[in-house]
């Protein structure tokens, strides 16, 4: 893997959370420049879609197995998108709360993500 | 004028007052409970692709975790569909399941500690849910504060 596409992907999630926690704690819902944020890190995290299957496809293999990592891949993607729909028809904080848990929750995946694919 | 005022009044809000009785279909995944929809919603994700890739490729490996696994994955994707519905039916159902799922948490979380050799694998509920950052031991009370007090508002 990409490991400065990992690490750029998980440092930008963590950011889009902190940035939709404060508007949590302002008490604001998801506003457009939050999806564009969102847009931002679901680009990076389809970028890195990409790399992984392409790497696949070159004969490269993860460490803890090709399933497990597929599933990550996926589950990284849509993490973030998921929570932004959430988000759309929940206009409270508790909007931007679910943002910042989904964002979270990519960072967790690149994580683990980095370990299944080992060096 | 002051008689219909006086009568007018009643009239109007006894049917409000009545109104949440009546109807059952109130929300529990609107404001806080959002947030548990996205996060059961991933749990049931992440424990049914686990168990099932678990179980796909080598059941015999640690049948007992995987089975356990595929236990919760059923058990957060009734939460979820429950907190998803809304009404008193699905309030109660969730939190029977949300007290089930606490349970089983402590249960297979001591039988962990407890045996190891019984599980060759960790499951989601392993070490009380430990490898998922304690989420699963807090999850459900969360959900369970939540689901008592939707039923007030």
């Amino acid at each position: 893997m990409l490991d400065a596409l990992t690490v750029a992907v998980a440092v930008t999630a963590l950011a889009l959370a902190a940035w939709c926690g404060f508007a949590a704690y302002r008490d604001q819902p998801t506003k457009d420049w939050h999806f564009i944020g969102m847009a931002v890190v679901s680009v990076l995290a389809l970028a890195q879609l990409l790399v992984g299957i392409v790497q696949l496809a070159r004969g490269e293999r993860p460490d803890q197995g090709m399933t497990i990592f597929i599933a990550y891949l996926i589950g990284a993607f849509a993490s973030v998108p998921a929570a932004g729909f959430l988000s759309l028809s929940e206009r409270t904080r508790w909007g931007s709360v679910t943002v910042a848990a989904g964002a979270v929750v990519l960072a967790v995946l690149e994580v683990r993500l980095y370990d299944i694919w080992g060096n | 004028m002051s008689d219909t005022d006086r009568t007018g009044a009643p009239a109007s809000r006894a049917p409000e007052r009545d109104a949440p009785r009546q109807k059952q279909q109130f929300e529990l995944g609107s404001g806080p409970g959002r947030v548990l929809v996205w996060f059961y919603g991933v749990f049931t994700v992440a424990a049914a692709s686990r168990s099932v890739v678990e179980m796909v490729l080598d059941f015999g490996r640690a049948p007992l975790a995987y089975v356990l696994s595929a236990v919760a994955a059923v058990v957060y994707g009734f939460i979820t569909y429950s907190l998803v519905r809304g009404g008193e039916t699905a309030r109660r159902a969730a939190l029977v399941c949300c007290a089930a799922e606490l349970a089983g948490v402590l249960v297979v979380g001591t039988w962990t500690r407890l045996e190891p050799s019984a599980f060759p694998d960790s499951t989601v509920w392993s070490e009380f849910g430990m490898g998922y950052l304690f989420i699963p031991v807090i999850l459900p009370v969360t959900g369970m504060i939540w689901l008592r007090r939707a039923r007030k508002a």
